[in-house]
This record gives C-alpha cells, structure tokens and sequence, in this order.
C-alpha cells in the first residue's frame, strides 16, 4: 500500500520522459470525475423537477360553467386552475367601443399588444369576451367585473394594484402591464362553457 | 486584525488550558469579540449596529424555532394555526408579535448599518468583501422576511405571494415556466406554502453562516472609524472587551426599550390589518403594500410604466428593483475616492444626503397607492437613485477635494499625538 502510494502519489511531478501522452492514471482520474460528475447531475434532477406542479395541482386542469344567465352588460367570476376567469356579456356599447380601435388601422397599430375583438372571442359568440381574471402585471385580480366595480378609463377592467387599465376587448391600454389580458383556451357546448 | 500589541488568550484554569491545546474555541472567541480584538477607540454610536443586527438574528431564531413547534404549513390550517398561536398558545401571542415586530427591528438596525458603511465608506479597500458579503446578508434577509409573511396565510400573504412570484414571470421565454416552478402549480398554493416554510426555516441558517463569515472578512483588517485613517499605534485602539462589550450592551437595552414598546403597546402597528382576513384567490385587496421594509424598492418596481425598446414595462420595473440592489456590489469601484470618511468629503457629503432624503421619498411612494402624482414622482426618486451611483460617485470622487485628515485615531480624539510630532520632527 505505502509502495502503491509512493509510486502513484508524484501525478505531474515525475520526468518529462514519463509525464508526456496519455498514462493509464489520466484515464482513471478522468473516468472516476466523469462519473461522479454524471452522477451528480443525475441527483439534481429529481432534486429541481420535483419543484414543478404536482400530479393533482396539473389534474384540475378544466372547468365547466353554465353562461345561460349571463345578461348583457353582466360579468361572472369562474374559478380555473384556482384563478378567476372573467365571463363577460359586452354590451352593443362596449362592442362598439372595442371595434372603432379594431377598425382604426392608426389605433390598432398603437395598441401594446395589438389584437381585434374578433381575434379574442370565438366566432357565433363574440359578444361572450372570456379572458383570465389575472392582471398580466404581477398577477392581480383587475376590478370590473363585479357590480359597482371601477371598470377603468377605457370601460373594461382596472387593476387597483398597479394602475393597469384595460378595455372593453380586455385589452391593456395604460399601465405597467405588457399583454392583454389572457384569453384561456375554451369551447361552446350549447349554454354551457368548456375552459382548459 | 491582530496588532503587535493585541493580548494573547491565557487560559485561567488548567480544565481551560487542557480545552484550548484539544479544540481553541476559547481562543477564537477571545480574539474575535474579547480582549483580544483591538479596535479604534474614537468608534460612535453607529458601530454598535452590526453587534444589535446579530442580537436580532438570535431573536428571529429563537422565537421561530419556537413558533414553528406550533405552526402548520398547510393551506388548510396555515392561517388557523397562527390563530391558535395567538390565543391558545402559552404566551404564543408574544412569540408572535415579537418574530414579526423582530423582523422589522432587524430591518431598522440593518438599514442603519448599512447607513453607517454609506457614510463612513466602510466599503472601501481593503474591507470590500465585508461589504459584498453584507449586501449578500441582505439580499437573504429581504428573501427570509417575503417568505416569513407568506406563512399566516393571509390576504396580504397570499397576494404578496402572488405578486413576487410575479416578478420571475417578466423575465423573457424562461419567465412563466420559471414563475410554475417557483409555486409548484399555477397561483400560489399548497406546494408554494410549505416550501416557503421550508426555505423560511432554513434560510435563517445561512445567513448566520453568512455573517460568521462577514465577522471573519471584517478581523483581517480590522474594523474601521469615523475618520477612515487607520490604525497605526497601540494608543489607536482599545481591546473588544470590556470597552464595546460594554458599550454594546448599553445599546441592547436601548434596542430592547423601543422593540418592547411595539410588542407590547403597539404590536399591529407596523402590519397591514388585511392580513388578518384568510387568504383568498378569488379576491384581490384594494390596495396591496409590502412591508415597510420593502418601500423604497417596491417603488422603484413601480416607477416603471413604459415600454422601452425591446422590454416591456413589467421587465424593466423588475431589473431597476433588482439593480437597486444590486448596485451596492459595485460601489467600491464606483467609489474612487481614497478618503473613506464623508466627514472629509464635502462634496460626496451633500449627495450623500440627497440620496437618503431620495430613498425616503421612494419609502414613502412605495406605501402610495399607484396614482398620479406618486407614479411621476417615483420616477424622478429612482432615476436620481441611479443618477447617485452611476455618475455622482464617479464623478465626484474624481473631482473632490478632501478636507485634510487627522494624522492619526489618536490625533483626532485627543487633539494632539506624540508620534504625529515625532514624525513632523
């Protein structure tokens, strides 16, 4: 053992004859670290992917609601992925609100995150705006769809958080906020609505 | 720093002597906080603040060791659990007010600390890992203290959740997978509230490991003084103890007086009562505000309304809150001036005070709700902010004449120092 030791121990120590190619030794010390290092990497996996949602958060993945009762000019709060959606009935008012942006090339292109009424409601249905009730901010609940809520400058949805203001289409118009609010993926049914 | 003249540890019984040849645990404590450690002896009162930091990290500690003996960490009995601390628990209440009222004692002392390195140039050469390793200390605190708040679950806590997580969600392509990753599902819940208790257990841990190696960057050079010269002979400095002990002391009770009056007089002073309605997803509190700890930046967060070139507002709201801090990890090369003491700057003295004045504008619109005229003000506070360190500091360090310095700690007490003479002679 000492003798083993005392031979190996001088890794770049020893001749220049010995020190130049490729030893037996160097194959060692690089197959041991490789496989120590793929090791180790293999260990943080589990450790960082076990951070991301679980199976049963990633299991309520959809929500159905009933939009039967909806009246225009009325607002309802569904829950999806335990965050509000808003469903909202717009009124003629409001459409035509939306639509003199839509149909305004100079407005439209001025928008920050420029889309039509059309493009955010589903054809058949475009008074129905859904969007999710969160602020594309930091994550608050804008005011606007309950009753007697601030709806903001532009008529739709005002987040008291940090003053982003979004209109009758949802879309953000002033504010810190950089997107529109998130139109989530959804269906028709009848009177029912399929979010997720 | 051991001085020539620093006393050497001599153990007083044989038990002690037989300890220090096995492990010199006596020795290390002796020449890091006894009469072993020299130190100036012209310090004021704004030393004291690192010794009162270390208090309330022991404070923080004990009482949350403490609290989480009777805590859940589970959504479902997360806010009636601190509840039961509050009326059920033998004396939980006072665990309660004094870990969260500790928090912002800690914060307070911390500030006047960091105050302290601000003015007397504590930053500079050679101590500059003291000062990096602080801002580090730091950085952990603000990260313990925003998941400390989330853990009674309250509105507040379930909204600031919300909103900070939201901050990873600006950063561009890798923001929203990250802000997921972050919660462990989509809005802040089950799994984000147990890892916080986790994170929050533990995070204490490190920053005392953090600050063990602050004390030991700090005993190199040794500690500074309000004039900035050095030390250069024995009648410089005094040994640790008894003289700071004992001044030290003389300022826990005073800390102690002032930290008691909130937790017994006044304990919900400094929270937000909407905290003490549960957490509720579905309904967003008119007005949310972090605590008052987190003001100045939180303001700079919200400074930010524009989009500018290719980052949108949100990004950019997020990167000056960050770079607010993380600015103070450059100041000792933004910093070039060789004196140390702003007492002898008289130029870098006057913006010195426009930068506190500033931070308190920005502490005050960050309590604000986001309306004209807070928004525009708050813009104007943080673009001096980084006005201050980005070219005020440069610029004036460069161009500033100093007022001469005292030849030596002993001059500038005793108005005269014989080896000052004999080096004039």
């Amino acid at each position: 053992m000492a003798q083993e030791a005392a031979t190996g121990a001088p890794l770049g120590t020893e001749g220049a004859s010995e020190s130049e190619g490729v030893r037996r030794r160097d194959f060692i010390n690089i197959a041991a670290v490789s496989a120590a290092g793929v090791g180790g990497v293999a260990v943080i996996v589990p450790l960082v992917s076990q951070m991301w949602p679980s199976a049963d958060v990633l299991a309520e993945s959809s929500t159905e609601v009933d939009i039967a009762a909806v009246q225009p000019g009325q607002a309802i709060k569904a829950v999806f992925r335990k965050q509000p959606v808003f469903i909202r009935n717009l009124t003629p008012a409001e459409i035509t609100a939306a639509q003199t942006v839509d149909n305004d090339p100079k407005q439209l292109a001025a928008l920050r995150d420029s889309q039509t009424l059309a493009q955010r409601t589903k054809e058949g249905h475009e008074s129905l705006l859904i969007t999710m009730g969160i602020c594309t901010h930091l994550g608050c609940i804008p005011q606007g769809a309950g009753t007697g809520e601030v709806k903001g400058e532009f008529g739709g949805y005002f987040c008291p958080c940090h003053g982003s203001h979004y209109d009758t289409a949802g879309r953000i118009r002033k504010g810190p906020a950089p997107k529109n609010l998130e139109v989530p993926e959804y269906e028709f049914s009848g009177t029912i609505v399929k979010i997720g | 720093m051991s001085f020539p003249w620093s006393k050497e540890y001599k153990p007083s019984h044989p038990l002690m002597t037989w300890l220090d040849e096995r492990l010199p645990l006596p020795r290390l404590v002796y020449n890091a906080v006894g009469g072993g450690y020299e130190v100036p002896r012209n310090l004021n009162y704004f030393w004291n603040f690192g010794f009162l930091a270390g208090l309330c990290l022991v404070i923080q500690i004990v009482s949350g060791v403490i609290l989480a003996m009777h805590y859940g960490g589970d959504t479902s009995v997360a806010f009636n659990s601190t509840e039961h601390i509050m009326r059920d628990v033998n004396w939980g209440w006072m665990l309660r007010y004094g870990h969260a009222n500790g928090a912002a004692a800690f914060f307070a002392v911390v500030y006047l600390h960091i105050f302290r390195g601000f003015y007397y140039g504590s930053y500079k050469a050679p101590r500059e890992m003291i000062w990096l390793l602080g801002v580090v200390i730091f950085l952990l605190m603000m990260a313990t203290a925003f998941m400390g708040y989330v853990l009674p679950w309250g509105q507040m806590s379930y909204w600031a959740a919300q909103v900070i997580t939201g901050l990873f969600g600006a950063i561009p392509l890798i923001g929203e997978p990250l802000k997921e990753w972050l919660l462990g599902g989509f809005a802040p819940g089950n799994a984000t509230l147990n890892r916080f208790f986790s994170l929050h257990f533990l995070l204490p841990f490190v920053i005392l490991g953090v600050v063990i190696l602050h004390i030991w960057s700090l005993h190199i050079p040794g500690s500074s003084n309000p004039t900035g010269v050095e030390v250069k002979s024995e009648s410089d400095t005094v040994p640790f103890y008894p003289y700071y002990v004992g001044k030290d002391g003389w300022t826990i009770g005073l800390l102690m007086i002032v930290y008691s009056v909130f937790v017994f007089y006044m304990p919900n002073a400094l929270g937000d009562p909407e905290n003490y309605i549960p957490a509720n997803p579905m309904q967003t509190p008119a007005h949310i505000v972090p605590e008052w700890y987190f003001w100045p930046f939180y303001a700079i967060l919200r400074s930010f309304t524009q989009n500018f070139l290719i980052f949108d507002a949100k990004l950019l709201g997020v990167m000056a809150m960050f770079a607010a801090i993380l600015v103070w990890f450059f100041l000792p090369w933004l910093d070039k001036s060789p004196v140390r003491s702003a007492s002898y700057r008289p130029l870098y003295r006057k913006f010195f005070w426009v930068l506190v004045i500033d931070v308190l504008i920005l502490g005050y619109l960050g309590k604000a709700p986001a309306e004209q005229p807070y928004v525009f003000v708050s813009q104007l506070a943080t673009m001096y902010y980084f006005l201050h360190f980005l070219v005020i500091v440069p610029i004036v360090s460069s161009i500033e004449r100093p007022d001469p310095l005292p030849f030596s700690i002993t001059e500038s007490v005793l108005g005269h120092d014989g080896a000052a003479k004999l080096a004039k002679d």
